[in-house]
């Protein structure tokens, strides 16, 4: 099974993992702001996950690890 | 001792760095230094070093400050106007400490001047020259054995100290013949380990910056840089002084206008006149302490220079304007002649009675 | 296992670049470079001024800042005196195209045996959004604030065109990064242009086409469509030269 985590506090909410992941799964935290400042990129169906690494491919700050 | 041979100034410069170990040299043709460059031509490939002809003195500098990133002994020389080009570059060595050679074989300015020698680069030569405040070690040699002597002694304060140094001659300095002795110098090791040389994978990366976006620190490490500059004031300061000691009058020159006005000091003498010369050989740090000293005794000093009076101000500055300085000149590639000179001594020996 | 992490050539230092700024994708794909070449202990990479100013502190190799436009010429230092070391710079397209292209032009004819990622995005990030060599016509900036009239501002600069035209280079592309293809695309081209340099081969200049979502006043999904629509049909994507490909590899 694939599992993503964030680094939460590097992330910077630009939204590129959003758009690149093709499960629509991930989204800006609508209840959560990070020591940025930012409203950070979340999981939000961990199981649905297929570990294509999209989202951390185009994620310009390295908040993203893969795991499969 | 190594035999004597006859060699230009400029190509004393070149065999000098390479005994000193230098073994890249980046220039860009200009009147008058372009032997230096012709010599490091054709010897640098026969010795497994370096020569490049850069697109510009702005490449040329900055390859400069390439190599000295990674510590190696590096040089580029130039005259004038291609001095101005490189003073970016410099201000840059200057501002990430590095160490490195810097030749000027100056002529007439501003602008492009003339291709005459002279000597009215020393503002930029010892105020700094580029943005920032630094400094530069200035050599001002008078000989084609000066020019060798000290482009290796400029080799080893640069490591020694890490900064740029400046060898600051004038187009008949590079141009003129003399017998030159050129002994294998004894090349010191400094410690290197700030340099860039790859990190191994043995320790934290090196850094070469002259970037402090933090307001604090980069004051600290401009006052860290000027205690250093304090230190050198006082360990690296050269001059020559000559029949200084019941000199009424005082001539002050470097360079070729030091052989000018020796031999001024000699015919005055002849004459039954008191007159003496100061010959600063670093330019920076200017040497105060003599001219402080000659200010308790002489009634005048005379500085002579190719130019319209710069180093005149360091020499009212080392009196403290105790006694009257005059300038003797000729400017834009002609120089004095000893009779010039003379006069001014005169001149001012009537005025000081 | 581990499919996607931080390569190892990366500190642990936050990118101080704006939310969405594609220079961090483009760090990433240099520093994974390095890591799968195993050259992290001694390759030296040479920073620009202008937005990625403080790659110094990003890269976790040794790094040297140079002077706007002469990253080139620094490189050229650092090669020659340590022809067994690889060099890298990073420079952006005001630093690249416009003060260094002297620097750049000749490090290319010399087929200077060096790497450069050269970022195109079409305006000046770091004084806060002015016309660029490569701002493309009519582009709204600080500093052509009616658009970029080409009459009186020129056209923008096609570098790997221009620079594919002497004869010395070995291997010049362009890329971009504002989809996961793209990006794959940039990573090989990055990765072949390292690997020239261990082999020996000289002059690798890999053009990324990036982005400015601060100064182009688009949010960072926009900016990548941006590049689609505007930038890539202005600067074609693909190898404008390849020595290799030609049979006149050096």
């Amino acid at each position: 099974m694939a599992k993503v985590t964030f680094n939460t506090d590097l992330c910077k909410g630009c939204s590129l993992c959003v758009s690149a992941c093709p499960k629509h799964i991930i989204q800006l935290a609508k209840d959560k702001i990070n020591a940025k400042g930012h409203s950070p990129a979340e999981i939000t169906d961990q199981q649905a996950c297929i570990g294509c690494a999209f989202c951390a491919t185009m994620c310009p700050d390295c908040v993203i690890t893969v795991e499969k | 001792m190594s035999e004597k041979v006859l060699m230009k100034g400029n190509e004393a410069i070149a065999e000098a760095a390479i005994k000193a170990g230098c073994r890249f040299y980046f220039g860009y043709p200009i009147t008058p230094q372009t032997e230096i460059a012709a010599y490091m031509a054709k010897r640098m490939p026969k010795i497994g070093g370096t020569f490049l002809q850069a697109e510009s003195e702005v490449s040329a500098i900055n390859m400069v400050y390439g190599v000295a990133g990674a510590g190696y002994r590096v040089m580029t020389s130039s005259s004038s106007p291609g001095v101005s080009l490189k003073q970016e570059g410099i201000s840059y060595i200057a501002g990430a400490d590095l160490p490195a050679l810097i030749v000027n074989v100056q002529r007439g300015g501003p602008g492009l001047g003339g291709i005459q020698p002279s000597q009215s680069d020393y503002f930029q030569a010892t105020k700094g020259g580029g943005h920032g405040d630094y400094k530069l070690v200035v050599y001002a040699p008078a000989s084609v054995q000066e020019m060798a002597d000290y482009t290796i002694k400029a080799f080893d304060v640069a490591d020694k100290y890490r900064l740029p140094v400046m060898l600051l001659a004038d187009g008949t300095m590079g141009q003129m013949m003399e017998p030159v002795e050129l002994p294998d110098a004894e090349i010191k090791e400094y410690d290197k380990s700030w340099a860039v040389r790859g990190t191994q994978m043995k320790r934290e990366h090196n850094i070469i910056n002259s970037l402090y976006l933090n307001p604090e620190e980069l004051e600290r490490t401009n006052f860290e840089r000027f205690e250093k500059y304090a230190l050198i004031e006082k360990e690296e300061c050269l001059y020559e002084e000559y029949m200084v000691d019941d000199a009424d009058v005082v001539l002050v020159a470097f360079g070729i206008a030091s052989r000018i006005s020796k031999n001024a000091v000699n015919e005055a003498r002849k004459q039954g006149l008191k007159v003496g010369l100061i010959r600063p050989i670093t330019l920076w740090p200017f040497p105060v302490e003599p001219l402080k000293k000659a200010a308790e005794h002489a009634k005048g000093f005379i500085s002579v220079e190719l130019s319209m009076g710069q180093m005149i101000e360091d020499v009212r500055l080392a009196t403290e304007c105790k006694r009257p300085v005059a300038l003797c000149n000729r400017t834009g590639g002609m120089i004095p002649s000893p009779e010039q000179v003379l006069e001014s001594i005169k001149k001012m020996l009537s005025e000081v009675k | 296992m581990k499919v996607f992490s931080k390569p190892q050539s990366l500190t642990d230092a936050p990118l101080h670049y704006c939310p969405g700024c594609t220079h961090g994708i483009i760090h990433r794909l240099v520093a994974e470079a390095i890591d799968e070449l195993g050259i992290q202990g001694k390759t030296i990479g040479v920073a620009p001024v202008g937005c990625s100013v403080m790659a110094y502190n990003y890269f976790a190799v040794d790094m040297v800042e140079a002077a706007h436009g002469r990253a080139p010429a620094v490189a050229t230092g650092l090669k020659r005196c340590m022809p067994e070391n690889i060099i890298f710079t990073y420079q952006g397209d005001g630093d690249l195209a416009s003060i260094g292209m002297a620097e750049t032009v000749h490090a290319a004819t010399r087929n200077e045996n060096i790497t450069i990622i050269f970022v195109n995005n079409a305006i000046y990030g770091m004084t806060g959004g002015q016309m660029a060599p490569t701002s493309l016509p009519g582009q709204v900036t600080q500093t052509s604030p009616y658009g970029r009239d080409v009459k009186t501002a020129g056209y923008p600069i096609k570098v790997s065109e221009m620079l594919s035209q002497l004869d010395a280079p070995q291997y010049i592309e362009r890329v971009a990064v504002n989809n996961v293809k793209n990006v794959k695309n940039a990573k090989k081209a990055i990765l072949k242009a390292f690997k020239n340099q261990v082999e020996g081969k000289g002059f690798s200049l890999i053009e990324v086409v990036s982005t400015c979502p601060t100064n182009w006043g688009l949010t960072p999904e926009k900016a990548l469509q941006w590049v689609d629509e505007k930038m890539i049909p202005y600067y074609p994507l693909g190898v404008y030269k390849d020595k290799d490909a030609e049979g006149k590899g050096e």
